[in-house]
């Protein structure tokens, strides 16, 4: 019986089976950042060891950074020493670190792939939920607590129970205007928050294939929001053109051979998963959130729904939504571009292009944020900074900044946010704060008429 | 941590809800911490429902409410979705819970748990259905969690089963071992792995 590309790459990084117990995992690449990392480096000390493997462990700040003024110090005391500490442990095991204003620095799941310190075949661990964004280079990639972020830097290992397969394949087309976070807000409410909770998915399909990379990044980096352990999608074309001259991807002959391996690293024909599901692409509608879980979403030309599951209630008593209204023209107060999920070129193109020639409207508070310094200077690269700047945006710094508010970046009680970022749990934007999750165009649409409106009536045909 | 654990039985603390996420566990801006303090986190589990804006509890929470207590946490499906953040399992270890019962769990605050030996306990939905019902009609009714058998019942009752748990994890939580110890000690499987596999 032939092999899921999942298991290719999981079986190959078997150290040891633990008898009536987890397997023992080797790991290409740990990242590490502030908030997840400190405490594991504590534990390395306590135990009196140190890092097995520092060339294949790499540390940049991220989460509570700030959005402006990187250049001084963070004023935030607390911030600052975790900060501190993660540079602090970085220098004392030797380990690559990509500081604040550092031009590699960025939000882990962005540098990771377009630094090409991700590469297909890898297993990729990070103490971040959203690891599972890495997948879209065709590796197994997944998110882990603080104690196995210890157990890698130990032993470059971690003890793991094999998760079980699930293909989702969706065929067809996307409708124009329909992005691959609307597909992937569409599949979370299809399979539910927690659907696929103890799968790997893959994702497979003509619609998949013929995503960008970026666009294939934001759809595996959603996968956890169904519970799925990781989300992954075969190795192509798309995906060497995209590593081919990245700084730490291969370089001639050993590019080569890398490819030629790359090339082997697919489902089987007949490979068997422990669960399938197939949807069809042009059913994907435009997909706003009206809900306090990524699950809860609706066509943004839909209305709230009349029930739903346990949360449902409580969920639209925190929103101030009722069952039946319309999500289209609901005010927005605050607008959010950015994080590991839509923080990327495309992103800010797609953003840039809807609100060329318009105006920001004057009631909202906008926050574009790139993922990453590399995506900054791609923007200014591509002007897309003066398109923003006569419209009235004004670009941060990079940083995980609203997508959960670790920083001055919060979303007042009550107010309302449209958001690319990937949860709208209660509080997640600040306390109190309401997430709509939207596509990077939904957003813009929202931010040049201060409503919730379809971004296909804002572009060009 | 690294408690030694073989049979639990206390009474619990009810959260009739599905879904609850680890931002809602321990909100993102109690992570800044850098040290494993328990204690601050336990302080901080479920802040924003287990306290009013001015910093007062909030009375209809039920970590406030007098008539539960225990050391099991018992929750609706899907518990710990969401964010890796393992602060969140801190919170709950620092709090002062040993166990939580729901009938399915997020895959790493599962491990997470696990990691910090607080047990997640699977059990069925017909089986949380009761042991809501039980707790609702008398908040003192107790459950016993026997970990060498991996069984969990509801005290005076006929309900009882048992929960899946491999026998490596039951070995470690039984005797205060967890995996960065285990791996310390193979690290010469690792080097043999590594001389095998150089080049990916």
């Amino acid at each position: 019986m032939g092999k899921t590309l999942f298991e290719k790459i999981w079986d190959r990084h078997v150290v040891q089976k633990v008898p009536d117990g987890p397997e023992q995992l080797y790991i290409d690449r740990l990242y590490c950042h502030e908030v997840t990392s400190a405490q594991a480096f504590e534990g390395l000390r306590a135990r009196n060891t140190g890092v097995f493997r520092p060339d294949k462990v790499f540390c940049m700040p991220d989460h509570n950074i700030p959005t402006m003024h990187q250049e001084q110090e963070i004023t935030d005391p607390v911030s600052r020493k975790q900060v501190e500490t993660l540079k602090q442990n970085a220098a004392k095991y030797d380990l690559p670190y990509f500081g604040i204003m550092h031009e590699k620095n960025g939000i882990v799941h962005v540098v990771g792939p377009e630094q090409g310190l991700t590469l297909p075949g890898m297993t990729v661990v990070c103490g971040d939920s959203h690891t599972s964004t890495h997948g879209a280079m065709g590796c197994v990639a997944f998110g882990i607590g603080t104690s196995e972020v210890e157990m890698v830097l130990a032993s470059q290992c971690i003890l793991q129970n094999r998760p079980k397969t699930m293909r989702i394949t969706v065929n067809g087309k996307l409708a124009p205007g329909v992005s691959a976070k609307d597909l992937a807000l569409y599949l979370m409410k299809e399979m539910t928050t927690g659907g696929a909770a103890g799968y790997f998915v893959e994702y497979a399909g003509s619609a998949v294939k013929s995503l960008s990379m970026e666009s294939r990044l934001t759809l595996c980096n959603l996968s956890i929001e169904m519970g799925a352990r990781g989300g992954m999608i075969a190795p192509d074309e798309v995906t060497f053109a995209y590593l081919k001259d990245k700084e730490f991807a291969p370089k001639s002959a050993a590019w080569d051979k890398a490819v030629a391996y790359w090339k082997t690293l697919y489902s089987d024909e007949d490979a068997v998963f422990d669960a399938e599901k197939t949807f069809d692409a042009g059913q994907v509608p435009v997909m706003v959130t009206y809900g306090t879980n990524p699950g809860m979403g609706v066509a943004i030309d839909g209305t709230i729904p009349s029930d739903g599951d346990g949360d449902f209630t409580r969920a639209l008593q925190y929103m101030d939504f009722a069952p039946g209204e319309k999500m289209l023209g609901k005010k927005i107060d605050y607008c959010f571009l950015g994080a590991c999920t839509n923080g990327r070129i495309e992103d800010f193109r797609t953003f840039a292009q809807i609100v060329k020639g318009r105006k920001k409207h004057p009631d909202i508070t906008a926050w574009l944020v790139p993922g990453s310094w590399s995506v900054y200077r791609q923007i200014e690269a591509e002007k897309l900074d003066e398109i923003l700047a006569d419209a009235g945006f004004e670009l941060r710094q990079p940083g995980c900044s609203a997508c959960l508010a670790m920083n001055e970046d919060k979303v007042p009680a009550g107010k309302y946010a449209i958001a690319t970022s990937n949860r709208n749990f209660e509080g997640r934007q600040g306390p109190g704060a309401r997430t709509i999750l939207a596509s990077p165009a939904t957003v813009a649409a929202a931010a040049v008429t201060g409503v919730i409106t379809d971004p296909r009536t804002l572009m060009e045909k | 941590m690294k408690q030694k654990y073989n049979i639990i039985r206390s009474s619990c603390v009810p959260m009739n809800r599905e879904n609850i996420d680890t931002d809602q566990i321990i909100p993102a801006r109690f992570l800044k911490s850098v040290s494993r303090d328990e204690k601050f986190f336990g302080e901080h589990l479920f802040h924003d429902q287990r306290y009013n804006a001015d910093g007062t509890p909030n009375q209809d929470f039920v970590l406030n409410d007098p008539e539960y207590s225990g050391k099991i946490l018992v929750a609706g499906k899907n518990f710990g979705c969401g964010s890796s953040r393992e602060h969140a399992a801190w919170a709950i270890a620092g709090y002062g819970f040993c166990a939580v019962i729901s009938s399915s769990f997020a895959d790493i605050h599962k491990q997470n748990e696990l990691n910090n030996f607080v047990i997640p306990v699977t059990v069925s939905e017909a089986f949380l259905a009761e042991l809501f019902k039980n707790i609702e009609n008398d908040p003192g009714v107790e459950v016993e969690i026997d970990l060498p058998e991996a069984t969990v019942e509801i005290c005076g009752t006929k309900f009882k089963e048992s929960f899946p748990i491999s026998k490596f994890k039951k070995y470690c939580l039984a005797n205060g071992l967890d995996d960065i110890d285990f791996l310390l000690k193979n690290q010469d499987k690792t080097e043999v792995w590594e001389s095998k596999n150089q080049e990916l």
